[in-house]
């Protein structure tokens, strides 16, 4: 059965308040830090003051002392994770440098890196036995920069790491973890057959993903060995495993809880407390609740890394592009697995170029392991190209939109990376852009309007889902995938439409690691996808079921019942002359009829349509301040289909503001010594309500066949234009080329001395 | 180390509780009288999601000590709805689908009441000024904005916006 027909579609595309709304606008949600247990402690973290030493010794003797203090932890206590054992399933983390990261062992190699830590019976307790956990350090040089760090005698981070992806294998071991490269067609041709080559090289800096609700946990391990775990993070399944690995205890032995998630943005698709937590409760026997300040978020979480992004472009004059390069080094932080290949396949699949080649190199330092942030890589590769797209068209004299109408990807255009697009919606991205009312409104002086686009891949995977019809005819739905956005009134949705039942008749549950088969995290925009297309088969399944009950009931051939707005009808005048049967009788007659009526299904879901995006604009500079003000801004984007609008809308118009910040304002910024000197949101500055305006969007639906009503991911690819629109439509407003994020006031006020020496106050 | 004795008001009843002198109001709502509803997001007055009505001011509870709370009044998010019956502000979050993840919402929601309290006819720019102090990650404050600016509307008297379909 199929809902790719909108016209048809009775609930899917309307826009009801979300299940789960009353409990989060009144207080009633449970997030990460709001559980407690009986006689539970509370743990803190001993954090390095160093961004890179060796660790000579720990001594907890003090600590141990003080009134209060009922267990200490540090890497000793932590089982090594064998090769064989760092990966778990099909997660993406290596669980051996994950367990690291969690607890250093041997060496630190960032500030801000957990050494140690310690349960005591107050906050404030466990705060003061931290400065009493002693620890000897012998301080090494560290290496914060790409560049420092690829040179030849760098301060190394690890000496088992030897650069993979390069013929021959090297011999010597690198801060390089890795190189990756993709390539279609011959570059060199390609850039000889152009009338004009530009050569352009853009950076960016650290960002955090900035969810408001920092890292908790509350976890009891009882003398068994039986763990409860009530964690925030992005999938319950991800805490479960990983944890397991970190500890050394059998995932049967763990039941993880999923609280409600304070935002994540891909920065919780990994654990730093749960393992830490598990570790000291299982020594002091009491359930341990842990949870980090904003320092510690800043300092030990995320971030999404900085880099470098070289693009050259080779184009005729009439606009057609023939030949791109992109080369773009990563920050991963002190462990490998920078999201660096996502940078280099995403930034060029936006378009049909005829010859591109691009390397990534993944550059270990001394600075928080990187985090996956929305689109993870794609953000950063695309600023550098869509930056380098509008300044090939101002070479051209082009209007930049056309430069992408005529070099846009479309069916049939093979990228880069490999793969032949099939609908795709980004010409129809562009038709919206065209048409729109923003395109054609007039600008101001020092106004300019900037267009850029974005491409990410999205992700299906394994997702699990129950449909059960209660004794009363509503449906109780189990689905495995953190709710964080929404996605509970999607969820629901798709179900009362396949059942033919009103939406409020359904109560979606996040499952627990018990209550619900396996799911992979809420992440890569895939929970509407694939989670969405394991409820619609087990409402499917339900339907099957109950043309059966009502066959059994009328005592006719299950072929000869129609499902049809909730209830079973029988098929045509030759089934019979029966009254329709509704889903409150059918469940209330469910134990005469065969029992209990539900379905669960496990799937891995294939097919995920890619997400195209095209965002416009507009900014006012400042010239004298290097204020830069967003007038206005509209998101286009192929959604496939909107199953909750107004979800689908939040996600873009998060998306872009997110975009904005990493655009105008937020940095990391480190002293020499390698430590953090803006770890709070007074200095580390995310967007706030006045800083803007209205976000317009475009929903495009270009439905994708492979999902039953045509979804796509959608929650990631508005944050991969926006750094770009900005950049371009400063460049618009003013003549600037910003190619150093973020477009700060002071980079804006140096890129204007640079063009015109600063006037004498006087004039 | 002894504890203070406070006497104080919380949505609108008598509440007495123990704190110690440098126990956070936010702490002690959360810790001691088990009222989560406020949210701990930064511990240094930035993002707003701890706001309280402190004598029909808004304050980050973070940044008062839970002794200052002697013989106030304060209101929680937990104190916004009447029994069933949903403060406006909260009906036109849910319509407008003004939360995503929701950890930053009572905190909204209580600035955004305190603000409709002053002042029935903000502009746009004056709710988002605001509102400033409320750090949000998810949703942009597109549909925060509307949502404050539709519940004025209704407590005007006014129909209010429907949300299109």
């Amino acid at each position: 059965m199929s809902f790719l027909d909108k016209a048809a579609l009775k609930i899917v595309g309307t826009r009801p308040i979300r299940p789960d709304g009353v409990d989060k606008v009144t207080g009633r949600a449970n997030f990460g830090a709001d559980m407690v247990m009986p006689g539970m402690l509370w743990g803190r973290i001993k954090r390095s003051p160093h961004a890179h030493a060796r660790i000579l010794g720990i001594k907890f003797e003090k600590a141990l002392a003080l009134p209060g203090v009922k267990a200490v932890t540090c890497g000793a206590d932590f089982p090594e994770v064998t090769p064989e054992r760092a990966h778990v399933g099909a997660a993406p983390a290596n669980l051996r440098d994950l367990s690291r990261n969690v607890i250093a062992r041997g060496k630190v190699l960032y500030e801000g890196h957990a050494v140690a830590a310690v349960a005591a019976t107050s906050q404030a307790i466990a705060e003061q036995a931290l400065d009493l956990i002693e620890v000897e350090y012998e301080v090494l040089p560290h290496v914060m920069d790409i560049e420092a760090a690829m040179a030849d005698g760098a301060p190394l981070l690890h000496d088992d790491i030897f650069t993979a992806g390069v013929e021959p294998k090297p011999t010597k071991p690198s801060n390089v973890s890795k190189v990756v490269r993709f390539a279609i067609g011959d570059v060199e041709a390609g850039f000889r057959e152009a009338d004009i080559v530009i050569e352009r090289r853009y950076t960016t800096k650290p960002v955090h993903q900035g969810y408001i609700e920092p890292h908790a946990c509350l976890v009891s391990v009882a003398a068994d060995g039986q763990c409860t775990i009530f964690s925030s993070s992005q999938g319950q399944f991800m805490v479960r495993a990983y944890t397991s690995r970190i500890v050394g205890a059998d995932i049967a032995d763990i039941r993880a809880i999923p609280a409600e998630i304070g935002g994540g943005f891909g920065g919780k698709t990994i654990v730093y407390l749960e393992p830490l937590a598990y570790m000291l409760s299982k020594k002091s026997g009491r359930p341990v609740k842990m949870v980090m300040s904003r320092e510690e978020v800043f300092r030990a979480t995320g971030p999404a890394p900085g880099a470098i992004v070289e693009v050259k472009l080779g184009a005729k004059k009439d606009g057609h592009i023939t030949a791109a390069q992109s080369i773009l080094k990563y920050q991963a932080g002190a462990f490998q697995g920078s999201p660096v290949q996502q940078g280099c396949i995403c930034g060029l699949a936006v378009y049909d170029f005829p010859n591109a080649l691009t390397i990534g190199y993944d550059v270990l330092c001394n600075r928080p392991k990187v985090a996956a942030y929305r689109a993870p890589g794609a953000p950063i590769g695309s600023f550098g190209v869509e930056s380098c797209m509008d300044e090939l068209a101002d070479a051209l004299n082009i209007e930049p939109l056309k430069l992408r109408e005529i070099n846009g990807a479309k069916d049939g255009t093979k990228a880069t990376h490999g793969v032949t697009w099939v609908n795709i919606g980004y010409q129809k991205t562009l038709e919206a852009a065209r048409a729109s009312e923003h395109l054609k409104a007039p600008l101001g002086p020092n106004q300019g309007r900037g267009i850029a686009s974005g491409y990410w891949h999205n992700a299906g995977g394994e997702s699990s889902a129950a449909c059960h019809v209660n004794e009363d005819g509503t449906i109780t739905v189990t689905e495995g995938h953190p709710d964080i956005g929404g996605s509970r009134a999607s969820m629901a949705m798709m179900v009362a439409e396949v059942l033919g039942v009103p939406f409020e008749n359904v109560r979606p549950v996040v499952g627990d690691t018990t209550s619900i088969g396996f799911s992979a995290s809420t992440g890569g925009s895939r929970v509407t996808f694939a989670g969405g297309m394991a409820v619609t088969q087990a409402a499917q399944k339900v339907v099957e079921v109950l043309k059966q009950r009502a066959a059994v009931i009328w005592d006719i051939s299950p072929d000869a019942v129609e499902w049809k707005d909730g209830k079973a009808y029988p098929a045509g005048p030759n089934a019979g002359a029966f009254e329709p049967l509704d889903l409150a009788t059918i469940g209330n007659r469910a134990a005469r009829t065969g029992g209990p009526i539900s379905a669960e299904v496990q799937i891995n879901a294939q097919g995920q349509g890619p997400g195209f995006a095209t965002h416009i604009c507009d900014v006012e500079v400042d010239r004298e301040t290097g204020f830069v003000k967003i007038l206005r801004y509209t998101a286009i984007q192929d959604v496939g289909r909107a199953i909750h609008p107004s979800y689908v809308e939040g996600q873009m118009q998060g998306g872009v503001t997110q975009g904005i910040g990493w655009a105008l304002n937020e940095e990391y910024i480190y002293d020499k010594d390698g430590c953090l000197e803006n770890p709070g949101f007074l200095d580390y500055r995310i967007p706030v309500a006045s800083d803007m305006p209205m976000i317009d969007t475009i929903m495009v639906e270009v439905p994708n066949p492979r999902h039953p009503f045509g979804a796509r991911g959608v929650g990631e690819v508005p944050l991969v234009p926006p750094m770009a629109a900005v950049a371009n439509a400063i460049f618009a407003a003013t003549g600037l080329r910003l190619r150093d994020l973020p477009m700060s006031p002071p980079k804006i006020r140096a890129a204007v001395d640079a063009e015109e020496p600063p006037r004498l106050a006087a004039e | 180390m002894s504890k203070h004795h406070v006497t104080t008001n919380i949505n609108g009843e008598p509440v007495e509780f123990l704190c110690e002198a440098q126990q956070t109001m936010l702490d002690v709502l959360r810790d001691e009288l088990h009222l989560t509803g406020s949210k701990e997001g930064c511990g240094s007055g930035d993002c707003g999601a701890c706001s309280v009505i402190l004598d029909g001011k808004v304050v980050c509870s973070c940044l008062m000590l839970g002794v200052e709370a002697e013989g106030r009044k304060v209101i929680t998010i937990e104190g916004i709805a009447q029994g069933d019956k949903l403060h406006p502000v909260q009906q036109k979050f849910l319509e407008h689908a003004a939360l995503q993840c929701g950890f930053c919402t009572p905190g909204l929601i209580v600035a955004a009441k305190a603000l409709l309290d002053e002042n029935l006819n903000p502009t746009e720019e004056e709710t988002r000024y605001w509102l400033a102090g409320n750090l949000c990650r998810c949703t942009g404050y597109d549909k925060v904005i509307r949502a404050v600016l539709d519940a004025a509307a209704v407590m005007r008297g006014e129909p209010g916006a429907s949300v299109s379909t």
